[in-house]
């Protein structure tokens, strides 16, 4: 029986010629991730076991990137915890606020992450670098410990669901609506335990951004991991990040897959996540009514990147932001901020109306930096609405694109540029 | 492996970690203060009626969302001996396991118990007893490997006896 993309990797980094899904494997690390809010917790974890230091100090990466720079005392003491142990353990890899970015969009951009790789990563959405041809997952604290200590982790192969791409997006279609697009149709258990493999010649269309994106919200249906091919996009932007080797690993002609969809992504249009699960998805014309918007968010680990600025800007030049309505965008790391600075995006931004910060999660996960207040609504481009995920209880979070979330910053309700 | 028995908190599907531990109380990692928090967007009286044995008892997709471990550890400290759910995200299920929180996947038991009932687990057989309704479920069992990380009370405790 032939093997998935995944199952191969996992096969590769458990010294196993063939695996199955459901075998219990023991699988070699490239790279073990943790941020400020779960480092702590696994260095305290560390500590409890009879290991002196790490397993390898260039194949961790420490980036406090929720709560910084520090938004109270005690954020601060977790990421001195954090700093500490990455001076104490000499961790290549740690990136202190100055020249930290959103962990997943700073990894790939730094060239840590490459195809072919097996990643954990004590945040969920470590599935990102998936769109390079990596397996990668997010774990909890206890296995980062593991992995920095011992270098490896045990995983249950999983299965697949195969998603094949047709066709090319629209005009002001991008990523994060074929994710929500899929989110919606099989729900926010839909892939649970599985792996969620991207083929087809639509792939080809999609720029390094939109997989990266749509990577990162495959924990939203419950995946272990999503992965797409290693094409000309994917080596272009390892060659241009990267010094590693990456390996290119094909899914096999014979590979089984649970359940396959095929998707025509000329046929997607602007999406938008209802509160308060990412399944309940609506697209852009099944709004009919105005939804009026308290606060418009642009950014995160989902759409914080350059081409998320760019879009942003192009909705958001020689217009202005709704009176009454604040609009926070956030560059994912500190090279994507400076681009969008030689761009001239972030003077569009700012003559808008909107604010720019420093690249944090903070509001995403309701931590800082534009925390909702009673029945407020915000548009953001970020990966959950959750009840209270970025506040009060009563507040609404709708998920969205860039497009449509600068669009709905400038008419006030949800909106998308097609409409101004 | 020990029993648990205890009064049930009963919840619906895809309870998640952000209602499970909210984020703005991340910036600590002591158990006993993420305890105090533990359900709160979600169950507000929970961390007022839980007793030291209690159990939860969810639908599908139980702990979807942030890997926080936090969660489990809330959960935990907040002195749940079990949770049964008809399925569990998948980093949580990790997470409970490598913290040694015991968990247990029953449909049938995650469907028909009801808030408020003394449910009875014997972890070995994986039998859940509710004595209120009096009716018995078998729980997924646990592969031997995973059964070894939760006998050990967790992974870095089963690291330290390899």
């Amino acid at each position: 029986m032939g093997m998935t993309m995944t199952q191969k990797i996992l096969a590769a980094h458990a010294g196993l010629d063939h695996v199955e899904a459901g075998q219990l494997i023991e699988a070699d690390l490239d790279l073990v991730l943790g941020n400020d809010i779960t480092s702590p917790v696994a260095i305290h974890e560390m500590e409890k076991m009879k290991v002196e230091g790490v397993f390898h100090k260039d194949k961790i990466a420490l980036v406090p990137d929720h709560f910084v720079p520090n938004k109270d005392i005690k954020s601060a003491e977790h990421c001195k915890c954090v700093r500490e142990f990455a001076l104490r353990n000499q961790i290549t890899n740690y990136f202190e606020v100055g020249e930290m970015g959103i962990e997943h969009a700073l990894l790939p951009e730094k060239g840590l992450t490459v195809a072919g790789d097996v990643i954990i990563g004590a945040d969920s959405h470590t599935c990102t670098y998936g769109a390079l041809g990596a397996f990668s997952t997010g774990v909890g604290s206890t296995d980062m410990a593991a992995g920095m200590a011992t270098g490896k982790a045990w995983f249950k192969v999983p299965s697949a669901i195969r998603f094949n791409l047709t066709g090319k997006l629209s005009q002001w279609v991008s990523g994060k609506d074929v994710i929500l697009h899929i989110i919606g149709m099989i729900g926010v258990d839909g892939a649970l335990y599985r792996s969620m493999e991207f083929v087809g010649d639509g792939i080809a269309s999609l720029t390094m951004d939109d997989r990266f994106t749509i990577a990162n919200m495959a924990i939203e249906a419950g995946a272990k991991n999503g992965i797409f091919p290693v094409d000309d996009v994917a080596i272009a932007y390892m060659e241009e990040h990267s010094k590693r080797a990456y390996t290119v690993v094909e899914a096999d002609a014979d590979a089984v897959y649970e359940e396959e969809y095929t998707i025509d992504l000329s046929s997607l249009r602007p999406t938008i996540a209802f509160p308060h699960l990412p399944e309940n998805t609506k697209t852009i014309d099944e709004v009919t009514e105005d939804i009026k918007v308290d606060q418009v968010v642009i950014g995160s680990c989902t759409n914080g990147r350059l081409e998320d600025l760019r879009t942003a800007a192009k909705v958001l030049k020689d217009r202005h932001v709704k009176k009454g309505l604040r609009c926070i965008i956030i560059p994912a790391t500190q090279a994507i901020y400076l681009q969008a600075m030689k761009e001239g995006l972030l003077q569009i931004f700012i003559e808008a109306g909107a604010v720019v910060s420093t690249p944090t999660c903070g509001p995403c996960l309701g931590g800082y930096m534009g925390i909702l207040a009673e029945n407020e609504r915000c548009v953001s481009t970020t990966n959950r609405n959750f009840v209270g995920r970025m506040g009060h209880i009563t507040s609404e979070i709708y998920l969205a694109s860039p497009a449509v979330a600068a669009a709905s910053a400038v008419s006030g309700v949800i909106s998308c540029p097609c409409r101004l | 492996m020990k029993k648990a028995t205890g009064r049930v908190f009963k919840y619906g599907d895809n309870v998640d970690t952000d209602v499970i531990i909210p984020a703005r109380y991340l910036n600590s990692s002591d158990p006993a203060e993420l305890a105090a928090h533990c359900m709160e967007d979600i169950d507000k009286e929970f961390v007022k009626k839980v007793k030291k044995g209690d159990i939860i008892v969810a639908n599908k997709n139980f702990g979807c969302g942030s890997s926080r471990e936090h969660a489990p550890i809330a959960i935990k400290a907040a002195g749940v001996d079990c949770v049964i759910a008809e399925t569990f995200a998948r980093i949580f299920y990790r997470n409970s396991i490598n913290i040694g929180l015991p968990i247990i996947e029953c449909k049938e038991a995650a469907m028909e118990i009801q808030d408020g009932d003394q449910v009875e687990i014997d972890f070995d057989s994986g039998m859940i007893r509710n004595l209120t309704q009096n009716k018995e479920y078998k729980g997924q069992a646990f592969p031997p490997f995973m059964q070894k990380i939760i006998a050990c009370e967790g992974l870095v405790n089963y690291i330290n006896q390899k």
